[in-house]
């Protein structure tokens, strides 16, 4: 059996290769589905908040400023519709690409497929194939695309199937996102939204569990926020693709599912403000994303010991929102930061510099920050749980900052 | 061998790592794996053109299955496959039937001989088509019929079809697999419960590998991380060794 190798001769006799189906090709794809489809998510993703107990957790998460104990009553009566968190992303999505033409999604998957974790499910049948673009598997390439059509005019949300393959697309983030609107003195706008999902989920490995707003953090003339709750999570997608500047939205591998009623009306959030979750007066703690609700838990058991925490869910993570930060430092005299970023150059890192530098003279004691280690996530279930910080962890370290 | 990863780095890597066999004067060649999808991004560009120009001895297959996750190849590229990717950057290319054994085993030999006796690469496309979904958390039935599927899977089958011609040469009987069959199980099962009954990784396999030695600041978070779960037991998993 000898194997000859030629140069292939430059017009190819070559059937060409992208032919698979030996059915006829469906013309549409309405036409493959032979069901309807539904919307699912992998059942990996379960809102196990407490990953120490692995009990589902139903966590107040509204934005309003009320007592963490307030009953989870019968939201029948409540005004509003109760959606999960993917599906509120996708509800601010659709409501801004049907009010302005200009709004157009890209990313891999995001079309027919309907995105990873759904996000994008059921706009490109809605609003066409172009404007919710599937592309080949090039970050960069994409990414620098969605500036060139937000030059023009466009205003493309940019998805990264997951934050950490966004490091492929950093020289375009950086050199052209964060600064052609300076280089180029004004002349071009760039109101990119970049999302997708980062933060350490469940045995995804080390490359898969990356907490990009470290890397991100530093670029000049990009914001970012980070979502934690269906209500947040579409009220910052609405201001993120109404802004004119490049905002990063950072949502989390394992919130998709959180459940919440969200208003009826329309309604855009600030992206350079901080929420507060639950008013308090003895600590600040600081936090954003999936930490909250490890934060939340914590709180729980502090309140049962007598403690009174405030917690704050920056959710601006650039820029800071140091007016709402401040105010609840000059109240409480002291700081936990609670964040999944790694110790090293992390959220936590610069909040803690940013809150000494302006608020020393309030502090009772200094800034206690609870992060991760410096170690990539390891795939090892048991290993990757002691990366993330426990709420045991934050009640001690409350405790210890209250003496 | 450097194994496939969603951004193709390991192609430049094998390029790398040719080019120190080649250094080294060793009769080996590198050779890396990626997928009909891979070939989009950069490092796959990036890493062929490289090997061309380095003159290193490295083996590039690409198994076009004809899906990357729900994009079919249509909306990947729209070039005629893969295999002119390879000769656009100067590099010998084949196109194989990725579901012949035979021709498979056939292309990499020719292909490994070239590679270490001219000090040259060689790409391989190798045509197949992707039966299962892409992950345990993707259903591939939402985007392709399952008749096309349930072909790929029975009549063209690979496995199959090298399994006949190894019985029609009178090696392999429908007694020797089931023999197989079960002994292989047998030996799965074990090695469950052994694995099973294994210790899990201690928590020291946190830090360790981190670098080569363990600096001060991880020795600390070490130290940290111990008084913790030494403090809240209830809350991490108790068959881990300490």
């Amino acid at each position: 059996m000898a194997t000859l190798f030629q140069g292939l001769p430059s017009s190819t006799a070559f059937s060409s290769s992208n032919k698979f189906n030996h059915a006829p090709a469906p013309t549409s794809f309405s036409e493959r589905k032979s069901s309807i489809v539904t919307v699912r998510s992998d059942a990996r993703w379960s809102p196990v908040l407490n990953s120490a107990t692995h009990k589902p957790q139903r966590l107040i998460t509204n934005a309003v400023a009320t007592k963490a104990d307030s009953s989870l009553a019968s939201t029948s009566s409540k005004p509003g519709h109760e959606l999960l968190l993917f599906e509120a992303l996708r509800e601010g999505l659709e409501e801004e690409m049907e009010r302005d033409p200009c709004v157009c999604v890209m990313g891999e998957d995001v079309g027919h497929y309907g995105g990873s974790y759904k996000v994008t499910k059921g706009l490109a049948t809605k609003f066409g194939d172009l404007r919710v673009l599937d592309t080949p598997i090039a970050e960069n390439s994409f990414t620098g695309m969605g500036i060139g059509a937000a030059m023009t005019g466009l205003r493309p949300i940019i998805e990264g199937m997951n934050m950490g393959f966004l490091l492929l697309a950093f020289n375009q983030i950086s050199n052209n996102c964060g600064m052609l609107h300076y280089t180029s003195g004004g002349q071009f706008k760039i109101p990119v939204v970049i999302r997708g999902p980062g933060g350490v989920g469940r045995q995804l490995g080390a490359e898969h569990s990356q907490r990009l707003e470290s890397y991100f953090q530093s670029i000049p003339g990009i914001q970012m926020v980070a979502c934690s709750t269906p209500y947040n999570a579409k009220g910052l997608m609405k201001a993120a693709i109404r802004s004119e500047n490049p905002v990063i939205l950072f949502e989390h591998v394992l919130l998709y599912n959180l459940k919440d009623r969200i208003p009826d009306e329309e309604y855009v959030l600030s992206l350079e403000e901080a929420e507060m979750v639950r008013p308090g007066e003895h600590v600040t703690i600081l936090t954003y994303s999936r930490m909250r609700y490890h934060v939340m838990q914590a709180a729980k058991t502090l309140v049962n010991k007598g403690y009174d925490p405030e917690v704050i869910d920056i959710r601006s993570l650039k820029p800071f929102d140091l007016h709402t930060i401040g105010k609840s430092v000059k109240k409480t005299h002291r700081v936990l930061i609670v964040e999944e970023c790694m110790r090293t150059g992390g959220i936590g890192a610069s909040l803690t510099a940013a809150i000494t530098e302006n608020f020393n003279d309030d502090l009772d004691a200094p800034i206690v920050c609870l992060s991760s280690q410096d170690v990539p996530t390891p795939y090892a279930g048991t290993l990757e749980e002691w990366t993330v910080v426990q709420p045991a962890q934050i009640v001690t370290a409350v405790e210890q900052l209250c003496q | 061998m450097l194994f496939g990863k969603k951004f193709r780095t390991q192609l430049p890597q094998a390029v790398g790592a040719a080019y120190s066999l080649k250094i080294d004067g060793k009769s080996a060649c590198a050779v890396t794996y990626c997928g009909d999808g891979g070939t989009s991004e950069g490092d796959f560009h990036a890493g062929l053109n490289f090997a061309a120009v380095m003159d290193a001895p490295v083996i590039f297959i690409c198994r076009n299955n004809g899906w990357a996750i729900s994009t079919p190849v249509e909306e990947q590229f729209r070039s005629d496959g893969v295999v002119v990717k390879g000769q656009a950057y100067g590099i010998w290319s084949i196109r194989v039937d990725g579901n012949d054994a035979l021709a498979v085993y056939s292309a990499v030999h020719t292909a490994r001989e070239i590679a270490i006796k001219e000090k040259r690469p060689v790409l391989i496309e190798a045509l197949t088509y992707r039966v299962g979904h892409h992950s345990t958390s993707d259903d591939s039935t939402k985007y392709r019929p399952i008749d096309e599927i349930e072909y790929w899977k029975m009549e063209r089958n690979p496995v199959n079809r090298f399994k006949r011609w190894v019985e029609r040469n009178g090696w392999w009987s429908d007694h020797n697999e089931s023999e197989l069959r079960s002994s292989v199980r047998k030996q799965l099962m074990q090695a469950i419960q052994v694995a099973e009954k294994a210790q899990k990784p201690p928590l020291s396999d946190l830090f360790n590998d981190v670098y080569d030695r363990l600096p001060s600041n991880l020795e600390e978070q070490e130290r940290i991380l111990r008084e913790i779960v030494k403090k809240h037991p209830e809350d991490y998993p108790s068959d881990v060794p300490l």
